[in-house]
């Protein structure tokens, strides 16, 4: 296999691990706050789920999870799966297991919020939903930001344990040509492709983040 | 004279601790009043009680002669909601100790946001007035500041003039002053003294002995929760009464 040949492959590869990786934080992201409320609701039966929740997701290996959430239907419902369901799985392994990640951070930066800025809120006639996305959001963004990207850059490594479900990303692909042509230059594009990816990454939630620090 | 504001048998307690022991007090249009006391009297406790900040126990508040918030015989606290609630909210404003200004905003949007979003008022309109308003605070320059790159002086004259925006009936402040820093703190009494010469109502929660016998119509002393001496500035400060002879010799002394 030429060098141009496995580029090309890998190439297909790559674009599916970005295609992971985006649509894992724009399922994951909201998701996230929405988790956040709820651990942080009054109501308590709520809160006790989605701490479990939490605690499962963290507590246990995104690969396994994977697992389950594609073979799950299979075994606990006798559903038929493959096809576009792997990706589909991908998605929602990676997408929960983000979640419970980005609603602890979400929560850590909402309740590290001065008691001050809501009841300013609340004098001026911010109704809550006003309140929380006009004064109170906005600020945790950038109290959260160096959280979220820890995470992010977590994210770009972790698509490639979409191999455990045989879907065809960066590394599973890297991997295939690996042991069909005994060579270990795929892994070296792998390398190069994952550190380029978070380096970019990386600049632009810096960027993000000189553009949050106008105040305080 | 109308009255602005009424409360009437005011109760409040924490955790089961009774902080407010039936406090009745009314305040006229145009009206200023001072409230004094040593520290943990409940001062800011009635001041919160009064902006809803926190629930009464017993009582009753009515602002413009509408009931704002009351206790059924029961016990049941009742607060309206909605559109009664939006309205009651709109007759007053409050500033507090620190300020609490939103730090993401910038002076001119701290001061414009609200009355924008929250009274769907005219863009153009409320621009011009907040920029009257920092006129008048002496802060025109900061109009496009960021909070965190005002004095703490500055900053508590963004807040009266983010409070002043909504035009508010009535307006509370709880120690503004305690904040700032002592050659910081006149600027801010001269803020307010202008806004009494406008004649706007005020409520005024304050260790400045005096300033508050300079601006006040009438002077309310409170000691352990309730109203132990009201009445004219002189005859509150210059009364034969132990308690505000112990609490005023105590700042004489410093
Ligand atoms: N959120 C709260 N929970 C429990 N107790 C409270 C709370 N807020 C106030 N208190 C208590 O209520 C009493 C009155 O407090 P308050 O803050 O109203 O006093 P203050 O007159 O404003 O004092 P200062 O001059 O120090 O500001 C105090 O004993 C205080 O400990
Ligand atoms: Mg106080």
């Amino acid at each position: 296999m030429s060098f141009s040949v496995m580029l090309e492959q890998l190439s297909g590869g790559m674009i599916k691990s970005l295609g992971i990786f985006v649509l894992t934080l724009v399922f994951s992201l909201p998701l996230g706050l929405l988790v956040s409320f709820a651990r942080m609701s009054k109501n308590s039966l709520l809160r006790t789920v989605t701490k479990a929740y939490i605690s499962l997701m963290r507590g246990t290996p995104l690969m396994l999870q994977l697992l389950v959430v594609y073979f799950g239907p299979y075994y606990l419902f006798g559903m038929r799966i493959g096809g576009s369901y792997r990706f589909m799985a991908i998605i929602i392994g990676f997408a929960l297991n983000y979640a419970a990640y980005f609603a602890e951070i979400y929560r850590s930066g909402i309740e590290s919020m001065p008691v001050g800025q809501y009841e300013a809120a609340n004098i001026l006639g911010y109704s809550k939903t006003q309140c929380f996305f006009r004064i109170i959001f906005p600020q945790v963004v950038k109290r959260i930001l160096p959280a979220v990207t820890n995470e992010v850059i977590t994210l770009v490594k972790d698509t490639s344990l979409s191999f455990s479900l045989a879907y065809a990303e960066m590394f599973t692909i890297a991997k295939q040509i690996a042991a069909a042509e005994t060579t270990f230059i795929p892994f070296v594009v792998a390398a190069v492709f994952y550190f380029v990816f978070n380096l970019v990454v990386a600049v632009g939630m810096e960027t993000i983040e000189k553009k949050l620090s106008y105040y305080q | 004279m109308r009255k602005i504001l009424e409360m009437n048998h005011i109760r409040k307690e924490f955790d089961g601790l009774e902080v407010i022991h039936d406090i009745s007090l009314s305040v006229e249009e145009g009206e200023i009043l001072s409230i004094i006391g040593p520290s943990g009297s409940g001062k800011s406790t009635l001041l919160r009680c009064a902006t809803m900040l926190e629930k009464i126990d017993g009582g009753e508040i009515l602002y413009m002669g509408e009931r704002a918030a009351w206790t059924e015989p029961d016990g049941k606290r009742v607060y309206p909601k909605g559109a009664k609630e939006k309205k009651i909210k709109s007759y007053f404003g409050l500033v507090f100790q620190n300020f609490n200004l939103f730090p993401h905003y910038s002076v001119i949007k701290n001061i414009t946001d609200a009355p924008i979003v929250i009274q769907k008022r005219p863009k153009e309109e409320v621009y011009q007035e907040a920029r009257e308003l920092l006129a008048k605070m002496g802060l025109s320059d900061k109009e496009d500041a960021y909070p965190c790159q005002l004095s703490g002086g500055q900053c508590q004259r963004v807040a009266i003039a983010r409070a002043l925006a909504l035009n508010p009936k009535i307006l509370f402040f709880d120690e503004p002053t305690s904040a700032l820093d002592p050659e910081l703190t006149g600027e801010v009494l001269k803020v307010i003294k202008s806004l009494a010469d406008l004649h706007i109502t005020m409520v005024i929660v304050t260790h400045e002995m005096a300033f508050a016998r300079d601006i006040s119509d009438r002077i309310i002393f409170m000691d352990k929760g309730v109203v132990a001496l009201e009445g004219k500035p002189e005859d509150v400060f210059d009364a034969d009464h132990t308690r505000i002879k112990e609490f005023l010799g105590k700042f004489n002394r410093v």
